[in-house]
C-alpha cells in the first residue's frame, strides 16, 4: 500500500508532487504511488542546473530494472538544484519518495500554473481509479 | 491474450501481468531485484507453461531431427537433453530449442513460445519431403512447465519426488512423479543456477505449483516472474530468441557455433557454409557500462560518433550491481576490453566489451 499523500503539496496527473517553498521555489519529486508502480529504481538521470523547463516537459528520467520513465515538470521554471544523492542511491526514491527522494528544486516562473495541479484528496482519487 | 493454467494463481499473488508475445504472463510478484536475488541465493519458481512442446515419434524420428537441427543427436542417450538450433534456408536462426530423448524412437522438442508454430511448420515440411516414418504432435497445450531454479532447488524438490534427484546430471532428465503427478524432471534451466525444469499435464500443473511453493516456504523460495528470468539469463550470458538473435542472425554470429555439426546435413547448411567461408561481419558480444546510464534493447552502439552496432539486451545487473548488456556489432569491436559508446537519449555513455558470461555460479 502506498503511503498517504501529504497535504502540504500539490500533485500532477503524471504522478509528480510539488511543494511550494513560499520563496519563489518549489521542490519536485514523484509520488509514493509512482515509485510503487515502478518498483526497484536503479537509475536516475537529473537535469542540468540552470535548465529552463516548461510545464509538462520531460525533465528527468527514472529507471527501474525493467522500465524507463520520464519525470515531467509539474510547473514551468528554471532548475536551481538537483538531488545529486540520487545518482549514487536511486533507491532513495523507493524508500522516501516524499522526503529524501525529492528530485529537483525549481524556481517557478508562473505561479498561476499551480492552480492546474491537484490537492492530495483529488490525487488520491485518481490513483484509486487507475488501480481499477 | 492467452493464459497459462496458472494465471489465476498469479493474479491472487498480486503479480503484475504483461503481454508477452500474446501471453498474459507475470513479470513480477514483488519486484525484480528481490526475485532475482532469491534465485541466486535460495530458489525461485517460474511459470513457463507458455513454451512449446513438440513430440516426434517413430522409427525415423532421429533421422527427421538430424536433418532438421544443427546438432548431431546420434550419440544422445535416452534421458539426455541437447540444446540445438533450427535454421532457415539462409542459415538464420528460427529457434534455439532443446531435444529430450525419451526412447530410441521418441523425442520431445521444447521450443520458444513465439516460434512453436514456425518450428512445427519447418520440421513438418522436412518430414513431408523425406517421407520419414515418424509423426509429429504439438502437445504444448496439454503440457505444463515450471522452472524451479536456485541452489536450494534440489532440497525443495526432493521432498516431493521419490527418486534420488542427485542422480540426475546436468542436462539430463528422468520420468518420475512430482507430488504424485507423472512428470518429467530435467536438471536444466535459463538462469545460470542449478535447478530443474518440470513438465507435467497442464491440468495438474497447478497442483505441483502449490506443492512446490509450500515445500519451499522454509527454504526462502519465491515465485518469480519474467522480469527476473530476463536479468538472470542475461547475467548468465544466455541469449533470448527474437531479441539477441533473429531469423537474420546465423549461429556463427552469436555464441552458438558449438551447436553446429558440419559433418552431417541439416536445413540451412549450404547457406551457413558460405557464411563460414566469408567469416561473420557482425558478432554478438557482452558489454558493461563504464559511463553513467543503462543500455536498453535497440539503443545504438557508437565508436567515434559512428554507429557500429545495436544493443540487443540491456539491463541493470542485480548481482553485479551495474548495467550490462549484449550488443550485435562489427566484429572488429567485439574483442574484450574494447571501448565503445552507447547512445542513451540525448547523450552517449562509455562501455567496454567483456567476456561472457557476466556471472558464473560457484560449482559445489
Amino acid at each position: 500500500m502506498s503511503k498517504p499523500n501529504p497535504t502540504d503539496r500539490i500533485y500532477s496527473k503524471d504522478h509528480e508532487w510539488l511543494k511550494d517553498n513560499g520563496d519563489g521555489t518549489a521542490l519536485v519529486g514523484i509520488t509514493d504511488y509512482a515509485q510503487e508502480m515502478l518498483t526497484d529504481i536503479v537509475f536516475v538521470e537529473l537535469p542540468e542546473i540552470g535548465k529552463k523547463i516548461a510545464q509538462g516537459e520531460a525533465m528527468a528520467v527514472v529507471e527501474s530494472v525493467k522500465s524507463v520513465s520520464d519525470v515531467y515538470a509539474p510547473a514551468s521554471g528554471e532548475i536551481v538544484e538537483t538531488n545529486k544523492v540520487l545518482e549514487e542511491t536511486p533507491e532513495l526514491i523507493n524508500k522516501d519518495a516524499f522526503g529524501d527522494g525529492w528530485i529537483v528544486k525549481i524556481k517557478l516562473s508562473d505561479k498561476e500554473e499551480l492552480k492546474s495541479l491537484m490537492g492530495a484528496d483529488e490525487y488520491e482519487k485518481l490513483t484509486k481509479e487507475e488501480k481499477h | 491474450m492467452k493464459k497459462t493454467p496458472l494465471y489465476e494463481k498469479h493474479v491472487s499473488l498480486n503479480a503484475k501481468i504483461i503481454d508477452f508475445g500474446g501471453w498474459a504472463m507475470p513479470v513480477q510478484y514483488t519486484n525484480v531485484i528481490d526475485e532475482h536475488k532469491a534465485t541466486r541465493k535460495d530458489a525461485a519458481l517460474f511459470d513457463i507453461c507458455h513454451m512449446g512442446e513438440i513430440e516426434i515419434k517413430g522409427p525415423q524420428a532421429l533421422d527427421l531431427l538430424q536433418l532438421s537441427l544443427t546438432r548431431n543427436l546420434a550419440e544422445q542417450e535416452i534421458g539426455q537433453v541437447k540444446l540445438s538450433a533450427l535454421l532457415n534456408e539462409r542459415g538464420g536462426i528460427i529457434d534455439d530449442l532443446t531435444a529430450y530423448k525419451m526412447a530410441e524412437d521418441s523425442f520431445t522438442l521444447v521450443t520458444n513460445a513465439s516460434t512453436r508454430e514456425i518450428d512445427l511448420a519447418v520440421i513438418s515440411s522436412v518430414l513431408k519431403k523425406n517421407k520419414f516414418a515418424c509423426r509429429i504432435e504439438d502437445v504444448s497445450d496439454k503440457t505444463g512447465k515450471l522452472d524451479l531454479q536456485g541452489p536450494r532447488s534440489e532440497e525443495i524438490l526432493q521432498g516431493l519426488v521419490k527418486d534420488d534427484l542427485k542422480k540426475i546430471k546436468y542436462y539430463h532428465f528422468t520420468e518420475t512423479h512430482v507430488a504424485g503427478i507423472p512428470s518429467i524432471v530435467s536438471r536444466s534451466g535459463y538462469t545460470g543456477e542449478d535447478g530443474f525444469e518440470i513438465y507435467a499435464p497442464a491440468d495438474n500443473i497447478g497442483h505441483i505449483w502449490d506443492k512446490v511453493l509450500d515445500a519451499g516456504l522454509s527454504f526462502g523460495l519465491k515465485p518469480a516472474g519474467l522480469g527476473a528470468r530476463d536479468t538472470l539469463r542475461l547475467e548468465a550470458g544466455m541469449m533470448l530468441n527474437g531479441q539477441d538473435m533473429t531469423q537474420d542472425t546465423s549461429p556463427l554470429d552469436v555464441p552458438y557455433s558449438w551447436l553446429i555439426d558440419w559433418n552431417k546435413d541439416f536445413t540451412g547448411k549450404p547457406a551457413l557454409e558460405k557464411l563460414k567461408k566469408n567469416g561473420p561481419a557482425k558478432k554478438l558480444a557482452g558489454f558493461e557500462m563504464t559511463g553513467r546510464g543503462i543500455a536498453r534493447h535497440n539503443y545504438k552502439v557508437l565508436s567515434d560518433g559512428n554507429q557500429i552496432g545495436i544493443v540487443t539486451s540491456g539491463t541493470f545487473s542485480p548481482t553485479l550491481n551495474k548495467p550490462i548488456g549484449l550488443a550485435f556489432l562489427d566484429v572488429s569491436y567485439s574483442a574484450p576490453e574494447t571501448a565503445i559508446d552507447i547512445a542513451i537519449r540525448e547523450t552517449v555513455a562509455g562501455a567496454k566489451i567483456v567476456k561472457l558470461p557476466f556471472y558464473k555460479r560457484d560449482k559445489r
